[in-house]
């Protein structure tokens, strides 16, 4: 309970312990809770900008999407109207060959049909010819009634 | 309960009251003193070395832990002892920027280092008041001293010396800075200048004079005085042991109930040294018209 010289030594220890606070204590500690503050502020900086670009991207996404829509239903568009043209294109294709092969089938029909009367009147003729001549053989001379004949075959 | 039964409790006050001193006797020499009356007749050059100990030990372990946590401090993610250092150096910046209006790098870790060890010596308060000099005592005893004579106080602020180096030290600090700050001239004027006027010089100089003599003064005794007052009613409290059951009991439950309310003091106590020093120094660093 006395002042005694552990007075001064205590005011030495004091400065002591200070001095070395001063020095390797207290700037590290409070440099690095400053950093920290300046590194939280820079991260709310960052986190508001990304809000703010993600907001931006968002609407940029969507007129994207809008304009797709828009595309598509013109390509839609286009490709039925292509495919109504295809499907008449076809339909009159169709029926130009239908009718050329018709009027082919008719054409053939009356060649067919020429030919067969033509060669039935040359058979026909022959027969008759052949009927006069079996019929004349004996009363009429060919030579002499051949212009005839041949009037009559002419006439059928 | 006190070292020995045949103790009386002036006795065991008494012998609580005693730090281990280290001096040269003018009869007995150099040695350890063997009761308060001889420690007195050392006079000045003499030590305390149960003060000096205990409160280097707690300097020196708080120096150890803020040192390793600053040696490793970062500006990411903290761990759990960087977390609790932060915590006090927040609020002790927090403290120093609130009152200390000017700049100066010192006033920081001054006022941190102060918190920090006052409130350790402090804390010596909260161990059960016997526990620690007796086994000093035992430990000596095996040596073959008396552990009557062998004295040891393990709160360092309840030694006046140890008040009174921490408030000697900012009051200087405080003279060099008023002077710093204002010039020699700045800090007489200061002195003898107010609230009078210069026609009022002496009794300006008695009233100033007496105001800044009161800083050290009042800053160490109200330390030492909350301590000392503290550690005596835990002496008290621990008279009651030994007296049977129920005054054994009555005893614990004083004890606890005094330690809890000690914590609160013990905190304030170095929370008060620690603001009154900075506000000392604003003062030092401000100038007055």
């Amino acid at each position: 309970m006395n002042i005694n010289l552990t007075l001064f030594a205590q005011m030495i220890a004091f400065a002591a312990f200070v001095w070395f606070c001063m020095k390797y204590v207290w700037p590290p500690i409070v440099n690095a809770l400053a950093e920290r503050k300046t590194k939280i502020a820079e991260g709310l900086a960052a986190a508001e900008r990304g809000h703010q670009e993600k907001a931006l991207g968002e609407q940029r996404a969507l007129e994207l999407m809008k304009e797709a829509k828009v595309t598509a239903a013109e390509i839609v568009g286009q490709a039925q109207k292509r495919a109504t043209e295809i499907v008449e294109e076809a339909k009159t294709d169709a029926r130009t060959e239908g009718d050329r092969l018709v009027l082919a089938a008719q054409a053939e029909i009356e060649r067919e049909t020429n030919r067969a009367r033509e060669e039935l009147r040359e058979r026909v003729a022959a027969l008759a010819m052949a009927a006069a001549e079996k019929i004349l053989q004996k009363e009429i001379n060919l030579d002499a009634h051949r212009s005839l004949v041949n009037d009559f075959a002419k006439q059928l | 309960m006190a070292a020995s039964e045949t103790l009386t409790s002036q006795g065991y006050i008494q012998h609580h009251l005693t730090n281990l001193t280290l001096g040269v006797h003018p009869e007995h020499g150099f040695g350890f003193a063997h009761s308060s009356a001889e420690a007195a007749e050392m006079g000045f050059w003499a030590i305390n070395v149960d003060t000096m100990f205990f409160s280097i030990l707690l300097g020196v372990l708080f120096i150890i832990f803020f040192r390793g946590v600053a040696e490793k401090v970062t500006a990411g993610v903290p761990g759990a002892a960087q977390n609790f250092v932060e915590w006090i150096v927040d609020f002790v910046e927090e403290n120093v920027r609130g009152s200390f209006t000017a700049k100066n790098p010192l006033v920081g870790p001054l006022a941190l280092t102060i918190f920090a060890w006052v409130f350790l010596m402090n804390l010596m308060d909260l161990i059960p008041v016997d526990l620690i000099p007796y086994l000093f005592g035992q430990l000596l005893a095996v040596f073959g001293a008396d552990p009557h004579h062998v004295f040891l106080r393990v709160v360092p602020t309840t030694d006046p010396n140890a008040t009174f180096g921490m408030a000697l030290m900012v009051f200087f600090m405080v003279l060099y800075y008023s002077v710093k700050m204002k010039g020699v001239g700045g800090f007489v004027g200061e002195l003898t200048l107010q609230p009078f006027g210069k026609w009022g010089m002496p009794a300006n100089l008695l009233l100033e004079g007496i105001s800044l003599l009161s800083k050290p003064l009042s800053l160490a005794l109200r330390l030492f005085g909350n301590m000392y007052a503290g550690e005596m009613i835990f002496i008290l409290i621990a008279l009651l042991y030994g007296g049977g059951v129920v005054l054994n009991l009555t005893g614990g439950l004083l004890q606890f109930v005094w330690a809890v309310f000690h914590i609160l003091i013990i905190t304030l106590q170095a929370f008060i040294f620690m603001v009154l020093t900075i506000v000392y120094l604003d003062m030092a660093h401000q100038e007055h018209h």
